[in-house]
């Protein structure tokens, strides 16, 4: 089996700060990779990069065996396979929770008005919020947004989907309505790699963490490894002072 | 400004305050008006005073009395009223300047500025060269918009390799920005026939005027059309590309639409500007209102042609501005209820 996602020797800095150095992973269909780590180590930039919102400096990029880093690569079509979601939501505030998730596909896809609607109703009632499709994202709360930005990314059929830290904007007692939809989907087999900072959670969905710590992987493995019994000085100080954290 | 002398020290002036809040004195001198208006000044006493001190009074008994909560709320009501007063009171005395102004030297100011004859019979003509800045702002402005999006457009172009489009756009906006509009008016229209180039040469007066006022506010414009584009947040564009909407989908469909309701007041200012530059036209030989009330004036020895001019365009301007005042409390509003 060919890995779906491949990252080799992959860098990037902005001016003099390099954010990433030398990242290397592997994620093979249907697995969840977790990226956890202290805030700034480079989570966030990596999920870009991966989908071209940032380029890259070094190193090169492989989504199901295709090259997509460097010049010349048609970055419309490697971002039709590979959906994000943001911290921040970022759903189009001037559209319609129906318009927000049929827009893409009509626009890049082609499709007609009914086959993109009949998607996102299929989408929107699976995630509970098709009565809301005719509301503005403004009307929603924070983890209702959050869900109908997922769907949005959806829409499109990505092979692989990027979650970024999406749980971080919301207050606590709505993670769980998002979080749940991302234990849906990796129950059904969609391939992911998720930032966050719900070590709970990443334990429980994923298959391989990545713990990054200042721009570089410095340890990976499957979560019991990693969130348990970590190799790593570095794992470890981060983890005891999560743990802290949580006791206060 | 000539004022009639002598009769400051008839009356001490009313300073601005609480204590202009008097009430009207029944010992004001109430001569026969005559030519001297100072009499009326006995008008700008606000009897709005009245309440202030009785309010005020009302309070001091109720403190005797010991009711310190009812004392407090009659104070405040006091000083509302004493504010309200002094403000009313140095509002009228401004009025009564402007009155004096106009009635100054026999009344000399308004023969020579609203004299009625001048104004009932100029005004054909004013109205006439009116409709040539009318029609030339109204013409100007519909070219405007799609110029300055195109403008605005090659100045966003994405990528190293439209560096020279860019840097020919800045440079465009930056030279019609900082030549006075009157000047590229008059290089324009004088200018091209002299030349005798091919197509400009042989467009009239009024055409070359219309494309010097488009050359000009186009670039004023694609100034506003490219900051209310780039002032939609970059996320927004993010989760578009993110999709895999193209650079030009994602500026149609989630940045213009967002872009443009922040565009349309700075718009209407820079027209508002555009309505009021057509009367530059007239240094060009063009017969328009204020050309044409110039003429008016050498005439008759009388600035009201003029002034009919100016209230002509300042008619024409008010709409628009309330307009704006409107759209941008609207947006104070959205953006404080989603904040």
């Amino acid at each position: 089996m060919t890995a779906l996602l491949a990252l080799d020797g992959v860098g990037k800095r902005f001016g003099s700060n390099e954010v990433l150095r030398s990242v290397t992973l592997e994620l093979g269909e249907h697995q969840v990779m977790s990226l956890i780590g202290p805030s700034g180590c480079g989570k966030s930039t990596l999920l870009r990069c991966i989908n071209a919102l940032e380029p890259i400096d070094t190193g090169v990029i492989h989504i199901g065996g295709e090259r997509v880093s460097g010049p010349g690569v048609d970055l419309n079509r490697l971002r039709r396979e590979v959906g994000i979601v943001f911290q921040s939501y970022n759903l189009f505030p001037h559209m319609t929770v129906l318009d927000n998730v049929t827009l893409a596909p009509r626009r890049v896809l082609a499709w007609s008005r009914a086959e993109a609607e009949a998607r996102a109703e299929q989408l929107l009632r699976r995630i509970g919020l098709w009565e809301k499709a005719r509301e503005y994202p403004e009307r929603l709360s924070g983890g209702q947004q959050q869900r109908v930005a997922i769907a949005r990314a959806l829409a499109m059929g990505p092979r692989l989907l990027l979650l970024d830290e999406i749980t971080s904007a919301l207050d606590p007692e709505l993670v769980g309505e998002v979080l749940g939809i991302v234990r849906e989907l990796a129950a059904e087999g969609m391939t992911m790699v998720l930032a966050t900072h719900e070590m709970t959670f990443a334990r429980d969905v994923s298959d391989i963490v990545c713990f990054l710590a200042s721009g570089t992987i410095c340890e990976s493995g499957p979560p019991d490894v990693v969130l348990s019994n970590p190799q790593q000085e570095r794992t470890r100080a981060f983890l005891h002072r999560i743990l802290q954290a949580q006791r206060i | 400004m000539t004022v009639t002398k002598g009769d400051h020290g008839d009356r001490p002036q009313r300073a601005p305050g609480p204590s202009a809040a008097v009430p009207a004195s029944p010992g004001t001198p109430r001569g026969v008006p005559g030519s001297r208006p100072w009499p009326y000044l006995a008008l700008l006493i606000p009897p709005t005073g009245i309440p202030a001190v009785r309010k005020h009074v009302a309070a001091r008994r109720a403190a005797r009395s010991g009711d310190n909560f009812t004392a407090r709320a009659l104070a405040a009501e006091a000083t509302t009223w004493s504010w309200y007063s002094a403000a009313l009171a140095f509002t009228l005395l401004l009025a009564a300047f402007a009155v004096l102004f106009l009635t100054a030297n026999d009344h000399a100011v308004i023969d020579k500025f609203f004299n009625p004859g001048v104004l009932r019979s100029s005004a054909p003509e004013i109205l006439r060269g009116f409709l040539v800045n009318v029609e030339l702002f109204l013409i100007a402005e519909v070219l405007v918009l799609p110029w300055a999006l195109f403008v605005a457009c090659l100045r966003m172009l994405p990528g190293p390799a439209s560096r020279p489009i860019r840097a020919l756009a800045i440079g465009y906006v930056d030279l019609f920005r900082g030549l006075p509009a009157v000047v590229a008016i008059y290089l324009i229209a004088f200018g091209f026939p002299i030349a005798g180039l091919p197509v400009l040469g042989s467009m009239t007066g009024f055409e070359l005027c219309v494309l010097a006022l488009v050359l000009i506010y186009g670039a004023y414009v694609s100034e506003v059309f490219r900051a209310g584009l780039q002032s939609v947040h970059w996320s927004q564009a993010a989760a578009a590309r993110s999709l895999g909407l193209s650079y030009v989908q994602t500026l149609r469909h989630v940045i213009a639409p967002q872009a443009i309701r922040r565009m349309i007041p700075p718009l209407l200012n820079d027209f508002i500007g555009l309505q009021k530059d057509t009367a530059l036209v007239s240094f060009v030989g063009l017969l328009d209102a204020f050309n044409e009330s110039r003429i008016v004036a050498s005439n008759e020895f009388n600035l009201s042609a003029v002034t009919g001019v100016g209230i002509a365009f300042v008619l024409i301007t008010i709409p628009t501005a309330r307009l704006v005042d409107r759209l941008t409390a609207r947006d104070a509003r959205r953006q404080g209820s989603r904040a």
